[in-house]
């Protein structure tokens, strides 16, 4: 009867499949990227880009019309075009990443605001754009689909010098040329993985299973190999969970998906090694072995 | 200083413009473009109309803009739908300063309360439950209510314009007669389908007017308003009641995310119509420049999707 419950759902509609894969595709791609941007702090990046694509999206709104591939691809072009220069700026500069990262990110906001001011006022466009994961249709899926692998290749080649990054970009700086790249292709990838998870999920819930899963492993796992594992694990448990929660209990199902991680998150913080009981009862056993 | 120069005289233009009452034409704003379209009809050239809420936008999520506010300040009339359709024209035209008229177009219509929420199959049980938020605000979409609309703001126009009265009066009684064409027209044209085939989906419980007048059945596959999010209980139950009523044809409006609409086409062996047009008009170049056309554009797709040698 549950199991019923747990599959049927599944087996009886294409959408719930197809939600299903996108949330598998987010696991593969977005949370790990997620998760590089936790080990950076840069968790509050995601909220802020989202902002950012604006008036790329915009831009492409006024030139194309409702243009799905239009405006993603000016979203796109704006996100990482923000990134970029952000990168440079904290790079070159006395600034800060994240105080650079804000200065673009707010102009980028106000332009976009202004653009679509200009044309059709009443038209919400970041809806229009990014819609639910429940009606993934065959362009949104494959965009999905293909920034999550190129993502997952991306981190192979980049793993090492994003790790390097991660915990002394000092170091990297000093002896490999690597740096650079694994700075802007990262950034890259966020913008890129940010635009795919609005697609699944709209714009406000996307960022949430970036980050949560991310921090939800971080409190359990040491390792790095071990927490880019548990982070996806937990994306895509929460990717079914919310679904089934949206299925039987008749609520959204964006919300639901994210609140699902949310509660993983919860769990963890109370449980896991790194959490706040956690790290007591563990820390007491290590002790006492 | 350009700017302040431009500032003073936008002021004297202001005082100007508010002094002299009808030296030239009478000036109406209209909430949204049907009600506007009537205003037009009505009043012909002895009348300029502004619509707040244009073509091809949705009133649900209005935002007014300074321009707005300065249009409804220096109006002679106001005309909104009512209904809860365009409530933010009463708290506009007091923050603008208005202290003319405003009419409200439906005014005498036999309101529909609003299907149930949850985009289910009950749009057809009316509980007696009148609370003004549950009432089906798209009056005009059944064209004898569209007659009213065009009765009140003729009334209107005349109280505020005696010496117009005669015109607006010969205006109204010829567009109503071109109405009454219209809705002969419209049955005519739906005659043609069978019983079983008279039942669609769409995206928005925007039809139930028109479900009262011409008994074709719309299904709604997400509530009244643009920001619930729908459920995958409501998409699921939606397919479902789909493939078990055997659905011709699903259609997607001129103001929502059409994908969805487009996945339970898919699901459930529905065919996906084209567009309706329910609470704005198309821009002059669509196909639904006019009240008259939208609802001919309307009943031809419906006669289309649902005559059934699509499948």
């Amino acid at each position: 009867m549950i199991v019923q419950g747990l599959i049927e759902p599944f087996l009886e509609f294409e959408f719930m499949r197809r939600a299903l894969a996108g949330c598998v595709a987010l696991a593969l791609g977005a949370t790990p990227v997620g998760l590089f941007l936790l080990l950076r702090r840069m968790s509050l990046m995601g909220d802020a880009m989202s902002h950012a694509i604006l008036p790329g999206a915009a831009l492409g709104y006024l030139a194309f019309g409702l243009s799905l591939g239009a405006m993603t691809t000016g979203g796109i072009a704006a996100g990482v075009i923000v990134a970029l220069a952000a990168g440079v700026v904290a790079r070159s500069s006395i600034l800060k990443e994240d105080a650079s990262l804000a200065a673009f990110y707010l102009i980028s906001l106000a332009a976009g605001v202004l653009l679509i001011s200009l044309r059709g006022r009443n038209i919400d466009l970041l809806h229009v754009l990014f819609g639910s994961v429940l009606a993934l249709d065959d362009a949104s899926l494959l965009l999905i689909a293909t920034i999550s692998t190129l993502t997952l290749f991306a981190l192979a080649v980049l793993y090492r010098p994003l790790v390097l990054e991660c915990f002394d970009p000092s170091f990297l700086r000093g002896v490999s040329g690597l740096s650079p790249i694994a700075h802007y292709g990262f950034l890259i990838l966020v913008v890129v993985n940010l635009v795919s998870g609005f697609h699944a999920l709209g714009t406000l819930m996307a960022v949430g299973i970036m980050i949560l899963p991310a921090a939800a492993a971080r409190l359990w796992a040491k390792r790095l190999a071990t927490m880019l594992v548990a982070a996806g694990v937990i994306a895509l448990a929460s990717g079914v969970a919310g679904l089934l929660t949206s299925f039987h209990a008749d609520v959204p199902a964006g919300p639901a998906i994210v609140l699902a991680a949310g509660l993983c998150y919860f769990v963890s913080l109370v449980f896991a090694p790194g959490g706040v009981i956690g790290a007591r009862l563990y820390g007491r056993r290590h002790l006492e072995a | 200083m350009p700017s302040l120069v431009n500032t003073a005289l936008t002021f004297l233009a202001l005082l100007l413009a508010a002094g002299p009452l009808h030296a030239a034409r009478i000036e109406v704003v209209a909430s949204f473009s049907i009600v506007a379209d009537f205003v037009r009809q009505v009043g012909g050239n002895r009348v300029d109309v502004i619509t707040l809420v244009g073509p091809d936008e949705d009133a649900h999520g209005f935002q007014p803009r300074p321009s707005d506010a300065r249009a409804v300040r220096e109006a002679d009339l106001l005309v909104a739908n009512g209904l809860g359709f365009d409530a933010w024209m009463e708290r506009l035209a007091q923050s603008a300063g208005y202290r003319g008229p405003i009419v409200t177009a439906s005014a005498g219509v036999t309101p529909l309360d609003a299907p149930a929420h949850d985009g289910h199959a009950h749009a057809h049980d009316h509980d007696h439950d009148h609370d003004r938020d549950s009432i089906d605000p798209h009056a005009w979409q059944d064209v004898a209510n569209a007659r009213i609309y065009v009765e009140n703001i003729a009334a209107a126009l005349a109280r505020i314009d005696p010496d117009g009265a005669q015109h607006y009066r010969d205006n109204a009684a010829r567009y109503t007669a071109a109405l009454a064409t219209l809705d002969a027209e419209i049955r005519r044209t739906l005659s043609v389908l069978p019983p079983a085939r008279r039942k669609v989906v769409t995206s928005h419980d925007a039809f139930g007017y028109f479900d009262r007048a011409y008994g074709i059945r719309f299904l709604p596959a997400a509530g009244v308003g643009s920001h619930s999010e729908p459920s995958a209980a409501g998409i699921a139950r939606l397919i479902r009641q789909l493939r078990r009523e055997d659905i011709p044809v699903v259609f997607i409006e001129n103001v929502k995310d059409p994908r969805l609409i487009e996945r339970i086409g898919k699901e459930s062996g529905a065919r996906v119509g084209g567009t309706l047009y329910s609470d704005a008009l198309s821009g002059p170049d669509g196909p639904a420049p006019t009240y008259i056309d939208m609802m001919r554009f309307n009943v031809d797709a419906l006669v289309d999707g649902l005559r059934g040698d699509h499948r």
